[in-house]
């Protein structure tokens, strides 16, 4: 019995659905337009709390917002057009994605620089790895190797 | 492998801890004189005009209502000031713009989701630097500046365009040390 409690308390956050949009006034009557509207939440950033979408977020700012979004869906405007509305407002801090410009280069190359360094390293390790063959054996050396196996018990 | 090439990729990796140490050490500096805050967020509106809006008048207060048509074609720079009753902060800076206004500075007010008599009696306990006041209950005029908590300042140059922002309260060291340069370069 106290094994089955346990279980359903620690089980019961994973049944709470993540988002903090819970009031029923807040959603979009149209279930496709609400879809819409949380998909779009989720790309932007809530600026008080600033890790979390303004979907996920309690902060005021973050509910203004979440009702900016469903109020510009609503009148039919498209993803784009309604990211675009609170970019001009907030710049690319706001998008949880950022753009690919001059000051953003850095983030969005390294995978690739991260990449080509350890392909770099492993290529210059494997050309070091394999040595030149030694040179072959001089007539001195080869003499005292002839004397060694005369001596050497058969 | 030429010994040169050699050297100078065993010097690489020193030479990126070297830059890595240099910009950790001018964030290290930025964080102490407050220059550089990684939790703030730039504004998207420095260079822009003020966005359009038309504000109520406070009621009870002792200021006129504005508007963007109001912050076009200035006699000299401005500052717009977004304000609360219920915010800690507003408190700290409030003497700073009690000074300002006193130099003759215009400081136009919006006060941002606050209830009318709570805002004017802040007012009446900590003195009005507003020449202008605008009321924002709904806090969507604050959206459409890029507003993400008060207290947050903007000023204006004579053109209307908005030069500077301010997220936080404004110390006297913010006052010294980026208000009076820029009214002077503004002027």
């Amino acid at each position: 019995m106290r094994r089955l409690l346990l279980a359903l308390l620690l089980g019961a956050p994973l049944l709470a659905t993540a988002h903090a949009v819970g009031l029923p006034s807040e959603l979009l009557a149209d279930p496709a337009q609400e879809q819409r509207a949380r998909a779009i939440g989720r790309e932007l950033r809530c600026l008080v709390c600033q890790n979390q979408s303004i979907e996920d977020s309690e902060a005021d700012l973050a509910r203004d917002l979440r009702r900016i979004v469903r109020e510009r869906v609503a009148a039919g405007e498209n993803d784009a057009q309604v990211i675009d509305y609170v970019h001009a407002r907030y710049g690319d801090f706001v998008l949880l994605r950022p753009p690919l410009n001059a000051a953003t280069l850095l983030l969005w190359g390294m995978p690739v620089l991260a990449l080509g360094g350890g392909l770099l390293a492993i290529l210059l390790l494997r050309r070091r790895g394999a040595p030149p063959p030694p040179p072959p054996l001089s007539a001195e050396e080869q003499a005292r190797l002839a004397a060694l196996e005369e001596q050497a018990p058969r | 492998m030429p010994l040169t090439t050699r050297r100078a990729l065993m010097l690489a990796p020193l030479g990126v801890a070297v830059a890595g140490g240099a910009g950790f050490y001018a964030m290290l500096r930025g964080l102490g004189s407050g220059s550089y805050d990684p939790r703030g967020v730039p504004s998207a509106l420095v260079g822009k005009p003020a966005p359009a809006f038309t504000l109520p008048a406070l009621p009870g207060a002792p200021a006129p209502a504005f508007g963007d048509a109001d912050l076009r074609n200035l006699p000299g720079p401005v500052l717009v000031n977004f304000w609360a009753s219920w915010c800690v902060p507003c408190i700290v800076e409030h003497p700073q713009l009690m000074r300002l206004s006193r130099e003759g500075v215009p400081i136009l007010g919006i006060n941002y989701k606050d209830k009318a008599a709570d805002a004017a009696q802040f007012l009446t306990r900590h003195g009005n630097p507003f020449q202008r006041l605008g009321q924002d209950e709904p806090g969507r005029v604050a959206i459409d500046w890029g507003v993400y908590g008060v207290p947050e300042t903007y000023l204006l140059d004579r053109a209307g365009i908005i030069r500077w922002r301010w997220p936080g309260p404004v110390t006297p060291e913010v006052l010294d040390q980026d208000i009076r340069p820029l009214l002077k370069r503004h002027a």
